[in-house]
């Protein structure tokens, strides 16, 4: 069993609730940090404890928290990054509803350590009910004086916000997130300056992720360097996993860092394998944006070492022959599914939400999924997988924000790993229509 | 005071300075194309990815390469770099790629377009573009929409480079222009229908790099390149009165701001002195607009200068 840090209460019945939460050892933490600590050994903890950004690119926490200017008299804020709309990742959702508390004590010892007075909830606009519980949680802290002017008598205000998003992927970048926050259309800034910079209207500002928000309650509590003895290498802690696909026990799961994918997939405490008998055939480790891994290289790595669930081993091979750990959320395909169709969805999901700033990515990704349409419905040419990653290699990189990386990487990775599927798509329009549908009985003329 | 070196040549710049604007004072074709940055609006760039440069060594003190292409408006420059633009083969590629992205939607209607002849977007595809085009799908298209009575929005020709967004954002108070949608099926609007109520909102006319928003007072009257281009001024209470007047003739076709080589305007022009001003007696002529040599615009255009010393002949 690995231990649980996130979810360990999560299951304590009405943990939702104030007196529960409380009764469990919650704030506990603030009270120690405001009574004992001072904002910068806060952070120091934090520092210690090799917390890495859950938000998917794993920047050190502790280090992005020393980045943050302090002009005199200039207001700080920290941004809680609820917006989780990434295919795949459905993890900060079950924290929030299950145990509000959690995240509410972790962006108080969060704001403490940074000095801020306001901090914000980002939440995805269509988690309305999430935002509800989050607001009685709140009130429940303000009634409870862990939150408002002068915090236990510390001296310490903070006053806190839960303000949804309308339905915009792209509101999860850190910087669309703040211009929506501001009541903007939510497009990415250029960067620099960094949102440690200029941030929310102008002022210096910290983005996290809910669950490394979360993550620092304990980290308070039973120090940075405990935390840190959880894990492997520099991916110290424990992380959710939102495992789904074609997997005997989708779920959200909490995993010690560093453990073996090939547990995690087949043992029965987490996904307890492919559902049904089938055989493995792919796997998307780390949400959409990650690229795929064929059945021969999830468990282990080219090298023929063992492949584990970590920042750096999740990563190994580079993107050549490997992928990345990004938001956690692990997607298993079984021999059934076609990866054209898949890559097609996944596409067609970016295309959808490109915010239509720059170039490569508003047109890129709306032609790298009509070309993959085509060819998912039998109209590909042998040109179009060249013609693919042609467009895709024009996206990457070229673009402000990494929405366009994320478009261009699955797209590339498929291409990569099974290019023969996607070569059977076009050579063998009929047969992978009647095998992906069954629809297709008259042969059609590929145009 | 920085140094930057931009295809081999060094220049020394303000601080602050970006790569874009110190290619600009080196000059020639090192300077990077430029679809979405307009140096006379107070936010503009980095959108349209035309000017993406690569930037082999970072500065003096860190001269690590930059791991991506940056775009050159919008990126600083610092003591000691290095840049490369047309020296680049990166560049030229990941450019070419975006001229290709920038067309994959674009109804390329030049023959009918009222910009062609004077269109950013048709130059920079000459120098970069393909002669042909790998997109099979239908394009996307928009109605054509009035921006009050004397501007036409046809968003179909649109490449969403913000410049007429800023625009109206620095002249009017409050957002009446902006973009709606996301994505490729973004599309300017003044929700919804509406005109924008300024002075001077006819300068999106001029900042826009393609065909989009045009002049009513002008739309199909004539070939750009059948008209010449003169510099005038009236006396006006609301601008400059510095313009270019198109003339035909005797007969004024449309007002323009004057542009520079890089398609920007020196001054912002009114309203009334673009829409309402065709009357030939309310300007003083100073003169032809020089224009640059090999732009089709110049055909049958005559520049004259002092030292020419022509005589009125009869
Ligand atoms: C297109 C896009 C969408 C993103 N969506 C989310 C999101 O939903 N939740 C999140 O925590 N981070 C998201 N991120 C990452 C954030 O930009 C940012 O890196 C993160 O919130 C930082 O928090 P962390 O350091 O705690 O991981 C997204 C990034 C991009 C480029
Ligand atoms: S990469 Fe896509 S989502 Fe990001 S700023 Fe550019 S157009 Fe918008
Ligand atoms: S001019 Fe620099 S990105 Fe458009």
């Amino acid at each position: 069993m690995g231990r649980k840090i996130l979810l360990e209460k999560i299951n304590v019945e009405n943990i939702h609730t104030y007196d529960v939460y409380r009764k469990e050892g919650g704030y506990e933490a603030v009270e120690k940090a405001l009574k004992k600590m001072t904002p910068d050994e806060v952070v120091e903890e934090v520092k210690k404890s090799g917390l890495r950004g859950r938000g998917g690119a794993g920047f050190p926490a502790g280090m992005k928290w020393s980045f943050i200017a302090k002009p005199e008299g200039v207001p700080r804020y920290l941004l809680c990054n609820a917006d989780e709309s990434e295919p795949g990742t459905f993890k900060d959702r079950y924290l929030m509803e299950k145990n509000p508390h959690l995240l509410i004590e972790g962006m108080i010892l969060s704001s403490y350590a940074l000095g801020c007075n306001t901090s914000y909830i980002y939440i995805r606009g269509e988690f309305m009910w999430i935002l509800r519980i989050l607001e009685k949680a709140i009130a429940e802290a303000y009634t409870n004086g862990w939150l408002g002017k002068n915090i236990k008598g510390s001296g310490y205000n903070l006053d806190l916000y839960v303000t949804p998003g309308a339905g915009a992927y792209i509101c999860g970048e850190e910087t669309a997130l703040i211009e929506s926050l501001e009541g903007k259309r939510g497009n990415p800034r250029m960067k620099p300056p960094f949102p440690a910079i200029k941030g929310l209207w102008q002022c210096p500002s910290v983005v996290n992720n809910v669950e490394t928000l979360a993550s620092v309650v304990s980290i308070v509590n039973n120090g940075g360097d405990e935390y840190a003895k959880i894990g492997i290498g520099r991916s110290t802690g424990t992380k959710l996993i939102s495992a789904c696909g074609n997997i005997s026990k989708p779920g959200v799961y909490e995993i010690e860092l560093g453990l073996s994918v090939e547990e995690f997939l087949y043992s029965d405490e987490y996904c307890g394998g492919i559902k049904d008998g089938k055989r493995l055939k792919a796997c998307v480790p780390g949400g959409s944006s990650v690229p795929i891994l064929p059945h021969y290289l999830v468990t282990k790595t080219s090298a023929g070492e063992q492949r584990l669930m970590s920042y750096e081993s999740l990563a190994d091979g580079g993107f050549a022959t490997g992928s990345m750990l990004g938001s956690g959320g692990f997607i298993v395909f079984d021999e059934d599914q076609c990866i054209v169709r898949n890559t097609w969805n996944f596409t067609r999901f970016y295309h959808h939400e490109s915010c239509g700033q720059c170039s490569p990515c508003r047109e890129g990704t709306g032609w790298m999924e009509k070309v993959l349409h085509r060819i998912e419905n039998g109209h590909g040419h042998k040109h179009d997988i060249d013609l693919l990653w042609d467009v895709q290699r024009k996206i990457e990189g070229n673009t402000i924000c990494p929405l366009g990386d994320a478009a261009a990487w699955p797209v590339a990775a498929a291409i990569r790993h099974f290019r023969e599927e996607f070569e059977w798509h076009i050579n063998e329009p009929v047969k992978c229509l009647e095998k992906n549908y069954g629809l297709v009985k008259e042969p059609v003329l590929a145009i | 005071m920085p140094k930057v070196t931009i295809d081999g040549h060094t220049i020394e710049v303000a601080e602050g300075t970006t790569i874009l604007n110190a290619a600009r004072q080196i000059g020639g074709d090192l300077v990077p194309p430029a679809m979405c940055y307009y140096s006379k609006l107070d936010v503009s760039g980095g959108k349209c990815r035309t000017c993406l440069v690569e930037v082999t060594k970072g500065s003096e003190k860190d001269p690590r390469p930059m791991p991506k292409l940056v775009a050159s408006c919008s990126t600083p420059v610092m003591d000691g770099m290095e840049v490369g633009n047309k020296s680049s083969a990166k560049v030229m590629d990941a450019r070419k790629g975006v001229v290709e992205f920038l067309l994959i939607n674009h109804p390329l209607d030049c023959p009918i377009c009222d910009q062609a002849g004077e269109c950013d977007l048709q130059n920079l595809s000459y120098e970069h573009g393909a002669s042909g085009s790998r997109y099979e799908e239908d394009k996307r298209t928009f109605e054509k929409i009035d921006i009050g009575p004397n501007i036409q929005l046809h968003m179909t020709r649109c490449i969403l480079c913000y410049r007429c967004v800023n625009t109206v954002d620095q002249i009017t108070d409050s957002r009446v222009h902006g973009v709606l949608n996301r994505g490729d099926h973004s599309e300017i609007g003044t929700y919804i229908h509406n005109s924008i109520e300024n002075d001077f909102s006819g300068n999106v006319i001029d900042v826009c790099p393609v065909g989009a928003l045009t002049d009513k007072t002008f739309r199909f009257k004539s070939r750009v390149w059948f008209l010449n281009p003169m510099n005038a001024h009236c006396k006006c209470d609301k601008c400059s009165g510095e313009a270019v007047v198109w003339m035909f003739g005797d007969e004024i076709y449309r007002v323009t701001g004057r542009k520079d080589q890089y398609g920007e305007v020196k001054d912002f022009i009114c309203n009334t002195c673009r829409f309402d001003s065709k009357d030939l007696a309310k300007w003083t002529i100073e003169g032809p607009r020089h224009i640059e040599r090999g732009s089709i615009i110049g055909q049958g255009h005559y520049e004259l200068k002092p030292e020419d010393n022509i005589k009125e002949i009869g």
